[in-house]
Protein backbone atom coordinates (compact mmCIF):
# COMPACT_ATOMS: atom_id res chain seq x y z
CA UNK A 1 0.00 0.00 0.00
CA UNK A 2 1.31 3.54 -0.71
CA UNK A 3 0.34 6.58 0.82
CA UNK A 4 0.36 9.64 -1.25
CA UNK A 5 0.94 12.69 0.00
CA UNK A 6 -2.56 13.35 0.11
CA UNK A 7 -2.76 16.67 1.45
CA UNK A 8 -0.67 18.55 -1.45
CA UNK A 9 -2.37 16.98 -4.44
CA UNK A 10 -5.78 17.13 -2.62
CA UNK A 11 -5.08 21.03 -2.27
CA UNK A 12 -4.23 21.55 -6.11
CA UNK A 13 -6.95 19.55 -7.48
CA UNK A 14 -9.40 21.93 -5.41
CA UNK A 15 -7.75 24.85 -6.77
CA UNK A 16 -7.63 23.71 -10.04
CA UNK A 17 -11.73 22.73 -9.86
CA UNK A 18 -12.21 26.52 -8.39
CA UNK A 19 -10.19 28.09 -11.11
CA UNK A 20 -11.87 25.78 -13.70
CA UNK A 21 -14.78 26.89 -12.26
CA UNK A 22 -14.41 30.60 -12.37
CA UNK A 23 -13.29 29.51 -16.30
CA UNK A 24 -16.43 28.16 -17.06
CA UNK A 25 -18.31 31.07 -15.74
CA UNK A 26 -16.23 33.90 -17.25
CA UNK A 27 -16.33 31.96 -21.01
CA UNK A 28 -20.49 31.23 -20.43
CA UNK A 29 -20.56 35.39 -19.58
CA UNK A 30 -19.13 36.03 -23.33
CA UNK A 31 -21.77 36.19 -26.29
CA UNK A 32 -20.57 34.30 -28.82
CA UNK A 33 -20.49 37.10 -31.29
CA UNK A 34 -17.85 38.02 -29.40
CA UNK A 35 -15.82 34.65 -28.36
CA UNK A 36 -13.31 34.83 -31.13
CA UNK A 37 -12.12 38.70 -29.97
CA UNK A 38 -12.66 38.25 -26.54
CA UNK A 39 -10.19 35.01 -26.37
CA UNK A 40 -8.08 37.15 -29.35
CA UNK A 41 -6.64 39.89 -27.04
CA UNK A 42 -6.59 37.44 -24.20
CA UNK A 43 -3.91 36.31 -25.92
CA UNK A 44 -3.56 32.78 -24.00
CA UNK A 45 -4.44 30.27 -25.90
CA UNK A 46 -2.73 30.12 -29.36
CA UNK A 47 -4.12 30.45 -32.76
CA UNK A 48 -3.20 26.73 -33.64
CA UNK A 49 -4.97 25.18 -30.00
CA UNK A 50 -8.11 27.81 -31.00
CA UNK A 51 -8.14 25.65 -34.23
CA UNK A 52 -8.92 22.62 -32.58
CA UNK A 53 -11.87 23.86 -31.29
CA UNK A 54 -15.32 23.50 -33.01
CA UNK A 55 -16.68 27.18 -32.53
CA UNK A 56 -20.04 26.06 -34.40
CA UNK A 57 -21.27 23.45 -31.73
CA UNK A 58 -23.44 24.75 -28.84
CA UNK A 59 -21.94 27.17 -26.37
CA UNK A 60 -22.27 25.06 -23.53
CA UNK A 61 -20.21 21.95 -25.21
CA UNK A 62 -17.92 25.30 -26.56
CA UNK A 63 -17.51 26.39 -23.06
CA UNK A 64 -16.73 23.15 -21.82
CA UNK A 65 -14.11 22.18 -24.60
CA UNK A 66 -12.44 25.68 -23.88
CA UNK A 67 -12.41 24.59 -20.15
CA UNK A 68 -10.37 21.73 -20.79
CA UNK A 69 -7.90 23.25 -23.15
CA UNK A 70 -7.06 25.66 -20.07
CA UNK A 71 -6.59 22.97 -18.05
CA UNK A 72 -4.47 21.90 -20.45
CA UNK A 73 -2.29 24.61 -20.41
CA UNK A 74 -2.19 24.82 -17.10
CA UNK A 75 -3.71 28.52 -16.85
CA UNK A 76 -4.23 29.79 -13.67
CA UNK A 77 -5.92 31.98 -10.95
CA UNK A 78 -4.22 35.05 -12.39
CA UNK A 79 -4.92 34.23 -16.34
CA UNK A 80 -8.51 33.54 -15.44
CA UNK A 81 -8.71 37.32 -13.78
CA UNK A 82 -6.99 38.81 -17.15
CA UNK A 83 -9.53 36.77 -18.77
CA UNK A 84 -12.72 38.45 -16.51
CA UNK A 85 -10.95 41.98 -16.65
CA UNK A 86 -10.63 41.99 -20.73
CA UNK A 87 -14.52 40.85 -20.84
CA UNK A 88 -15.39 43.89 -18.15
CA UNK A 89 -13.35 46.04 -20.38
CA UNK A 90 -15.72 45.04 -23.47
CA UNK A 91 -18.68 45.18 -21.08
CA UNK A 92 -18.10 48.56 -19.28
CA UNK A 93 -21.19 49.68 -19.66
CA UNK A 94 -22.67 46.77 -17.62
CA UNK A 95 -21.45 48.41 -14.42
CA UNK A 96 -21.51 51.79 -13.05
CA UNK A 97 -18.87 53.26 -12.12
CA UNK A 98 -17.17 55.40 -9.48
CA UNK A 99 -14.82 58.14 -9.36
CA UNK A 100 -12.00 58.61 -6.91
CA UNK A 101 -9.93 61.47 -6.46
CA UNK A 102 -6.73 61.90 -5.01
CA UNK A 103 -4.84 64.95 -3.64
CA UNK A 104 -1.91 65.87 -1.91
CA UNK A 105 -2.54 67.35 1.97
CA UNK A 106 -2.14 71.00 2.17
CA UNK A 107 2.09 71.83 2.03
CA UNK A 108 3.36 68.33 0.09
CA UNK A 109 5.53 68.36 -2.84
CA UNK A 110 3.95 67.31 -5.70
CA UNK A 111 6.01 64.15 -6.71
CA UNK A 112 6.82 63.13 -10.49
CA UNK A 113 4.38 60.20 -10.78
CA UNK A 114 6.45 57.31 -11.06
CA UNK A 115 4.54 54.10 -12.99
CA UNK A 116 6.87 51.20 -11.76
CA UNK A 117 7.40 52.40 -8.42
CA UNK A 118 3.10 52.11 -8.43
CA UNK A 119 2.87 49.07 -9.33
CA UNK A 120 5.14 47.17 -7.34
CA UNK A 121 4.40 49.04 -4.70
CA UNK A 122 0.77 48.71 -5.28
CA UNK A 123 1.10 44.49 -5.87
CA UNK A 124 2.80 44.44 -2.45
CA UNK A 125 0.15 46.14 -0.59
CA UNK A 126 -2.36 44.73 -2.37
CA UNK A 127 -3.90 42.49 1.02
CA UNK A 128 -4.64 46.26 2.43
CA UNK A 129 -8.16 47.80 2.15
CA UNK A 130 -7.75 48.80 -1.39
CA UNK A 131 -8.06 52.50 -0.43
CA UNK A 132 -5.16 52.78 1.55
CA UNK A 133 -3.10 50.69 -1.41
CA UNK A 134 -3.85 53.44 -3.50
CA UNK A 135 -3.11 55.84 -1.13
CA UNK A 136 0.33 54.49 -0.20
CA UNK A 137 1.54 53.14 -3.74
CA UNK A 138 0.88 56.84 -5.04
CA UNK A 139 1.66 58.87 -1.83
CA UNK A 140 -0.85 61.12 -1.89
CA UNK A 141 -2.39 61.78 1.29
CA UNK A 142 -6.40 61.90 0.54
CA UNK A 143 -8.43 60.29 -1.51
CA UNK A 144 -11.67 60.56 -1.88
CA UNK A 145 -14.72 59.39 -3.12
CA UNK A 146 -16.74 61.66 -5.86
CA UNK A 147 -20.36 62.39 -5.87
CA UNK A 148 -20.22 61.20 -9.79
CA UNK A 149 -20.95 58.09 -11.04
CA UNK A 150 -22.22 56.36 -14.79
CA UNK A 151 -21.67 53.65 -16.59
CA UNK A 152 -19.86 55.13 -19.47
CA UNK A 153 -16.50 55.20 -18.78
CA UNK A 154 -15.18 57.41 -21.47
CA UNK A 155 -17.70 60.16 -20.41
CA UNK A 156 -16.67 59.98 -16.88
CA UNK A 157 -12.95 60.30 -17.70
CA UNK A 158 -14.08 63.68 -20.25
CA UNK A 159 -16.55 65.33 -17.09
CA UNK A 160 -13.15 65.07 -14.80
CA UNK A 161 -10.66 65.73 -16.93
CA UNK A 162 -12.66 68.49 -18.36
CA UNK A 163 -11.94 67.30 -22.04
CA UNK A 164 -15.21 68.13 -24.02
CA UNK A 165 -15.27 68.14 -27.68
CA UNK A 166 -15.29 64.58 -28.43
CA UNK A 167 -17.90 61.85 -29.42
CA UNK A 168 -19.02 59.52 -26.78
CA UNK A 169 -20.96 56.67 -26.34
CA UNK A 170 -23.98 57.14 -28.84
CA UNK A 171 -26.98 57.01 -27.58
CA UNK A 172 -29.61 56.18 -30.99
CA UNK A 173 -33.11 57.95 -29.71
CA UNK A 174 -36.21 56.76 -31.84
CA UNK A 175 -38.21 59.93 -30.75
CA UNK A 176 -39.23 62.20 -33.11
CA UNK A 177 -38.41 64.80 -31.31
CA UNK A 178 -35.01 63.97 -32.35
CA UNK A 179 -35.96 64.02 -36.02
CA UNK A 180 -36.03 67.84 -35.51
CA UNK A 181 -32.90 69.60 -34.51
CA UNK A 182 -33.60 71.53 -31.16
CA UNK A 183 -35.15 74.39 -32.37
CA UNK A 184 -33.81 77.18 -34.63
CA UNK A 185 -33.96 75.26 -38.09
CA UNK A 186 -33.06 76.85 -41.38
CA UNK A 187 -36.57 76.82 -41.96
CA UNK A 188 -36.87 75.66 -45.63
CA UNK A 189 -40.47 76.61 -45.81
CA UNK A 190 -41.15 80.28 -46.20
CA UNK A 191 -44.92 79.34 -45.58
CA UNK A 192 -44.46 78.68 -41.46
CA UNK A 193 -43.77 81.84 -39.80
CA UNK A 194 -42.70 81.50 -36.01
CA UNK A 195 -43.75 84.46 -34.50
CA UNK A 196 -42.03 84.23 -31.67
CA UNK A 197 -38.27 84.41 -33.60
CA UNK A 198 -36.77 86.43 -31.50
CA UNK A 199 -37.32 84.44 -28.06
CA UNK A 200 -36.41 81.28 -30.07
CA UNK A 201 -32.95 82.84 -30.59
CA UNK A 202 -32.73 83.81 -27.69
CA UNK A 203 -33.20 80.25 -25.93
CA UNK A 204 -30.68 78.88 -28.38
CA UNK A 205 -28.02 81.47 -27.91
CA UNK A 206 -28.14 81.19 -23.78
CA UNK A 207 -28.29 76.92 -24.36
CA UNK A 208 -25.63 76.85 -26.47
CA UNK A 209 -23.63 79.62 -24.13
CA UNK A 210 -24.57 76.69 -21.63
CA UNK A 211 -24.21 73.79 -22.88
CA UNK A 212 -21.54 74.39 -26.02
CA UNK A 213 -21.33 73.48 -29.24
CA UNK A 214 -20.41 69.79 -28.86
CA UNK A 215 -22.09 66.63 -28.13
CA UNK A 216 -22.32 66.15 -23.91
CA UNK A 217 -20.90 63.29 -22.33
CA UNK A 218 -23.06 60.59 -21.28
CA UNK A 219 -24.94 60.43 -17.58
CA UNK A 220 -28.01 58.44 -16.66
CA UNK A 221 -28.93 59.94 -13.98
CA UNK A 222 -28.90 63.09 -11.72
CA UNK A 223 -29.91 62.75 -7.96
CA UNK A 224 -30.76 65.72 -5.83
CA UNK A 225 -31.18 65.04 -1.69
CA UNK A 226 -33.12 67.47 -0.12
CA UNK A 227 -33.02 68.61 3.08
CA UNK A 228 -34.54 71.99 3.25
CA UNK A 229 -37.22 74.10 5.09
CA UNK A 230 -40.30 73.83 2.97
CA UNK A 231 -40.76 77.42 1.14
CA UNK A 232 -44.18 78.54 0.51
CA UNK A 233 -46.10 81.23 -1.73
CA UNK A 234 -49.20 81.01 -0.28
CA UNK A 235 -49.69 81.83 3.40
CA UNK A 236 -50.32 79.72 6.25
CA UNK A 237 -49.78 76.54 4.80
CA UNK A 238 -49.31 73.13 7.06
CA UNK A 239 -46.13 72.26 5.42
CA UNK A 240 -44.92 75.81 5.87
CA UNK A 241 -45.14 75.66 9.36
CA UNK A 242 -42.61 73.06 10.11
CA UNK A 243 -39.40 74.00 11.81
CA UNK A 244 -37.44 70.65 10.59
CA UNK A 245 -36.32 70.52 7.13
CA UNK A 246 -38.17 68.50 4.13
CA UNK A 247 -36.21 65.15 3.38
CA UNK A 248 -37.13 64.68 -0.62
CA UNK A 249 -34.86 62.69 -2.82
CA UNK A 250 -35.37 63.91 -6.77
CA UNK A 251 -33.92 62.12 -9.53
CA UNK A 252 -33.60 62.51 -12.95
CA UNK A 253 -32.92 59.42 -14.67
CA UNK A 254 -32.59 59.05 -19.15
CA UNK A 255 -30.48 57.04 -21.31
CA UNK A 256 -28.68 60.56 -22.02
CA UNK A 257 -29.04 62.93 -19.45
CA UNK A 258 -27.21 65.82 -20.65
CA UNK A 259 -28.61 66.00 -24.45
CA UNK A 260 -31.95 65.82 -22.42
CA UNK A 261 -31.73 68.78 -20.39
CA UNK A 262 -30.10 70.35 -23.84
CA UNK A 263 -32.97 69.86 -25.40
CA UNK A 264 -35.29 71.24 -22.82
CA UNK A 265 -35.66 75.09 -23.53
CA UNK A 266 -35.36 74.82 -27.12
CA UNK A 267 -38.29 71.95 -27.06
CA UNK A 268 -40.48 74.87 -25.12
CA UNK A 269 -40.58 71.88 -22.38
CA UNK A 270 -38.37 74.43 -19.62
CA UNK A 271 -37.20 78.24 -19.70
CA UNK A 272 -34.05 79.27 -20.31
CA UNK A 273 -31.85 79.33 -18.74
CA UNK A 274 -32.25 76.44 -16.85
CA UNK A 275 -31.09 75.86 -13.05
CA UNK A 276 -27.97 76.10 -12.26
CA UNK A 277 -28.75 72.94 -10.27
CA UNK A 278 -28.60 71.29 -13.68
CA UNK A 279 -26.35 73.16 -15.65
CA UNK A 280 -23.58 72.69 -13.27
CA UNK A 281 -23.20 69.06 -13.69
CA UNK A 282 -20.45 68.59 -15.21
CA UNK A 283 -18.28 71.79 -14.33
CA UNK A 284 -18.60 70.52 -10.86
CA UNK A 285 -18.34 66.85 -11.45
CA UNK A 286 -20.86 66.01 -9.51
CA UNK A 287 -24.19 63.99 -10.23
CA UNK A 288 -24.99 63.25 -6.79
CA UNK A 289 -26.05 66.20 -4.46
CA UNK A 290 -27.08 67.17 -1.04
CA UNK A 291 -29.29 70.35 -1.02
CA UNK A 292 -28.99 72.19 2.65
CA UNK A 293 -30.31 75.80 3.72
CA UNK A 294 -27.58 78.16 4.55
CA UNK B 1 -54.40 96.38 -29.88
CA UNK B 2 -52.56 93.25 -28.41
CA UNK B 3 -56.21 91.08 -29.03
CA UNK B 4 -56.66 89.33 -31.85
CA UNK B 5 -59.96 90.20 -33.70
CA UNK B 6 -60.60 87.99 -37.14
CA UNK B 7 -61.79 90.50 -39.03
CA UNK B 8 -59.95 93.51 -38.59
CA UNK B 9 -57.99 92.78 -42.04
CA UNK B 10 -58.74 92.25 -45.21
CA UNK B 11 -58.14 88.37 -46.59
CA UNK B 12 -55.74 87.98 -49.04
CA UNK B 13 -56.24 86.07 -52.36
CA UNK B 14 -56.79 82.47 -51.98
CA UNK B 15 -54.63 82.85 -49.16
CA UNK B 16 -55.73 80.70 -45.71
CA UNK B 17 -53.79 81.58 -42.43
CA UNK B 18 -53.95 79.06 -39.40
CA UNK B 19 -52.30 80.35 -36.07
CA UNK B 20 -51.09 77.38 -33.88
CA UNK B 21 -50.44 78.17 -30.41
CA UNK B 22 -48.44 76.43 -27.89
CA UNK B 23 -45.02 75.95 -26.04
CA UNK B 24 -43.81 72.89 -27.38
CA UNK B 25 -42.39 73.96 -30.42
CA UNK B 26 -40.78 71.25 -31.94
CA UNK B 27 -44.67 69.36 -32.27
CA UNK B 28 -45.99 72.44 -33.76
CA UNK B 29 -43.40 72.65 -36.42
CA UNK B 30 -44.35 68.57 -37.24
CA UNK B 31 -47.82 69.61 -37.48
CA UNK B 32 -47.13 72.37 -39.45
CA UNK B 33 -45.01 70.40 -41.85
CA UNK B 34 -47.27 67.94 -42.29
CA UNK B 35 -50.26 70.42 -43.15
CA UNK B 36 -47.98 72.20 -45.96
CA UNK B 37 -47.79 68.98 -47.58
CA UNK B 38 -50.97 68.53 -48.20
CA UNK B 39 -52.67 69.13 -51.57
CA UNK B 40 -54.77 72.25 -51.40
CA UNK B 41 -56.02 74.63 -53.75
CA UNK B 42 -55.63 77.62 -51.12
CA UNK B 43 -52.53 78.77 -50.41
CA UNK B 44 -51.75 77.90 -47.12
CA UNK B 45 -49.67 79.73 -44.72
CA UNK B 46 -48.82 78.54 -40.85
CA UNK B 47 -48.05 80.66 -37.97
CA UNK B 48 -46.27 79.31 -35.02
CA UNK B 49 -46.67 81.24 -31.58
CA UNK B 50 -45.27 80.10 -28.39
CA UNK B 51 -48.23 82.16 -26.33
CA UNK B 52 -50.42 84.93 -26.82
CA UNK B 53 -50.46 88.08 -27.33
CA UNK B 54 -48.19 88.35 -30.39
CA UNK B 55 -45.57 90.52 -31.09
CA UNK B 56 -47.34 94.06 -32.37
CA UNK B 57 -44.90 95.87 -35.06
CA UNK B 58 -45.25 92.92 -37.32
CA UNK B 59 -47.40 92.95 -40.33
CA UNK B 60 -49.09 89.86 -40.67
CA UNK B 61 -51.68 88.35 -42.99
CA UNK B 62 -55.77 87.65 -41.66
CA UNK B 63 -55.87 85.06 -39.28
CA UNK B 64 -58.62 82.50 -39.96
CA UNK B 65 -57.98 80.01 -37.93
CA UNK B 66 -56.44 79.33 -34.37
CA UNK B 67 -55.30 76.31 -32.91
CA UNK B 68 -54.56 75.95 -29.36
CA UNK B 69 -52.57 73.12 -28.27
CA UNK B 70 -52.46 71.47 -25.45
CA UNK B 71 -49.80 69.12 -24.08
CA UNK B 72 -51.76 66.40 -21.49
CA UNK B 73 -48.28 66.02 -20.20
CA UNK B 74 -47.39 68.98 -18.91
CA UNK B 75 -49.60 71.38 -16.67
CA UNK B 76 -47.21 74.45 -18.17
CA UNK B 77 -48.45 74.51 -21.94
CA UNK B 78 -52.53 74.24 -20.21
CA UNK B 79 -51.21 77.53 -18.26
CA UNK B 80 -49.50 78.83 -21.58
CA UNK B 81 -53.05 78.28 -23.66
CA UNK B 82 -55.41 79.50 -20.60
CA UNK B 83 -53.38 82.78 -20.28
CA UNK B 84 -53.03 83.13 -24.10
CA UNK B 85 -56.98 82.98 -24.16
CA UNK B 86 -57.61 85.96 -23.06
CA UNK B 87 -56.07 87.95 -25.90
CA UNK B 88 -58.48 86.61 -28.67
CA UNK B 89 -61.46 88.60 -29.21
CA UNK B 90 -64.89 86.81 -28.58
CA UNK B 91 -65.39 87.10 -32.04
CA UNK B 92 -62.90 84.53 -33.06
CA UNK B 93 -64.80 81.86 -31.19
CA UNK B 94 -67.27 81.43 -33.74
CA UNK B 95 -66.47 79.28 -35.23
CA UNK B 96 -62.62 80.27 -35.80
CA UNK B 97 -61.22 78.63 -32.54
CA UNK B 98 -60.16 74.87 -32.07
CA UNK B 99 -58.38 73.19 -29.17
CA UNK B 100 -56.20 70.21 -30.05
CA UNK B 101 -54.96 67.74 -27.19
CA UNK B 102 -51.53 65.82 -27.48
CA UNK B 103 -50.43 63.00 -25.17
CA UNK B 104 -53.96 61.17 -24.48
CA UNK B 105 -52.23 57.92 -25.48
CA UNK B 106 -49.53 57.36 -23.02
CA UNK B 107 -52.08 58.20 -19.85
CA UNK B 108 -49.52 57.44 -17.24
CA UNK B 109 -47.30 60.95 -18.49
CA UNK B 110 -50.77 62.98 -18.13
CA UNK B 111 -50.57 65.36 -15.48
CA UNK B 112 -53.78 67.08 -16.91
CA UNK B 113 -56.98 65.39 -16.98
CA UNK B 114 -58.91 64.38 -19.93
CA UNK B 115 -62.05 66.70 -18.37
CA UNK B 116 -60.20 70.14 -18.05
CA UNK B 117 -59.98 70.70 -21.46
CA UNK B 118 -63.10 69.09 -22.47
CA UNK B 119 -64.21 71.53 -19.82
CA UNK B 120 -62.11 74.41 -21.35
CA UNK B 121 -63.69 73.52 -24.52
CA UNK B 122 -67.14 74.09 -23.58
CA UNK B 123 -66.54 76.75 -21.53
CA UNK B 124 -64.98 78.95 -25.10
CA UNK B 125 -67.80 76.97 -27.08
CA UNK B 126 -65.22 75.85 -29.64
CA UNK B 127 -64.50 71.98 -30.46
CA UNK B 128 -62.06 69.83 -29.24
CA UNK B 129 -59.89 67.42 -30.71
CA UNK B 130 -57.59 64.60 -29.78
CA UNK B 131 -54.04 63.70 -31.69
CA UNK B 132 -50.95 62.24 -30.38
CA UNK B 133 -48.88 64.47 -32.44
CA UNK B 134 -45.93 62.20 -31.57
CA UNK B 135 -46.81 59.86 -33.77
CA UNK B 136 -46.70 60.26 -37.59
CA UNK B 137 -49.61 58.80 -39.25
CA UNK B 138 -52.15 60.47 -36.56
CA UNK B 139 -50.33 63.82 -36.76
CA UNK B 140 -50.98 63.28 -40.90
CA UNK B 141 -54.41 62.47 -40.36
CA UNK B 142 -54.95 65.80 -37.98
CA UNK B 143 -52.96 68.00 -40.85
CA UNK B 144 -55.72 66.75 -43.48
CA UNK B 145 -58.61 67.79 -40.85
CA UNK B 146 -57.14 71.00 -40.28
CA UNK B 147 -56.21 71.95 -43.56
CA UNK B 148 -60.02 71.23 -44.83
CA UNK B 149 -61.14 73.21 -41.23
CA UNK B 150 -58.79 76.00 -42.62
CA UNK B 151 -60.11 76.89 -45.73
CA UNK B 152 -63.65 76.12 -44.26
CA UNK B 153 -63.12 78.83 -42.22
CA UNK B 154 -61.26 81.42 -44.88
CA UNK B 155 -64.33 81.03 -46.35
CA UNK B 156 -62.85 78.91 -49.42
CA UNK B 157 -65.31 76.46 -49.23
CA UNK B 158 -68.77 77.35 -50.58
CA UNK B 159 -71.71 77.13 -49.07
CA UNK B 160 -69.80 76.70 -45.98
CA UNK B 161 -69.08 79.13 -43.21
CA UNK B 162 -67.01 78.79 -40.06
CA UNK B 163 -70.30 79.09 -38.20
CA UNK B 164 -72.28 76.04 -40.32
CA UNK B 165 -68.94 73.97 -39.31
CA UNK B 166 -68.82 74.78 -35.56
CA UNK B 167 -72.84 74.02 -35.10
CA UNK B 168 -72.13 70.73 -37.66
CA UNK B 169 -69.13 69.79 -34.91
CA UNK B 170 -71.23 70.11 -31.84
CA UNK B 171 -74.32 68.03 -32.72
CA UNK B 172 -72.16 65.10 -32.66
CA UNK B 173 -70.43 65.64 -29.24
CA UNK B 174 -72.43 63.71 -26.21
CA UNK B 175 -74.97 66.36 -24.43
CA UNK B 176 -73.81 66.62 -21.44
CA UNK B 177 -75.65 66.17 -18.20
CA UNK B 178 -76.45 69.87 -17.51
CA UNK B 179 -77.84 69.90 -21.22
CA UNK B 180 -80.28 67.31 -21.12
Amino acid sequence: MRREPAGDVGRAKEMDETVSEFFRRTILKIPMTEMMTILKTWNFLSENQLQTINFRQRKDSLVQDLVLLCEENRASLKDAALLDIIYTQFHRHQKVWDVFQMSKGPGEDIDLFDMEQFKSSFKKILKRALKNALTIASKHHQIVKMDLRSRYLDSLKAIVFKQYNQTFETHNSTTPLQERSLGLDINMDSRIIHENKIEKERVQRVTQEIFGDYPQPRLEFAQYKLETKFKSDLNGGILAEREEPLRCLVKFSSPHLLEALKSLAPAGIADAPLSPLLTCIPNKGMNYFKIRDK
Amino acid sequence: MSVLRPLDKLPGLNTATILLVGTEDALLQQLADAMLKEDCTSELKVHLAKSLPLPSNVNRPRIDLIVFVVNLHSKHSLRNVEESLHHVDATFFLGKVSFLATGAGRESHCSIHRNTVVKLARTYRSPLLFCDLEIGDFRATMAQRLVRMLQICAGHVPSVSALNLLSLLQSSENPSLEDL
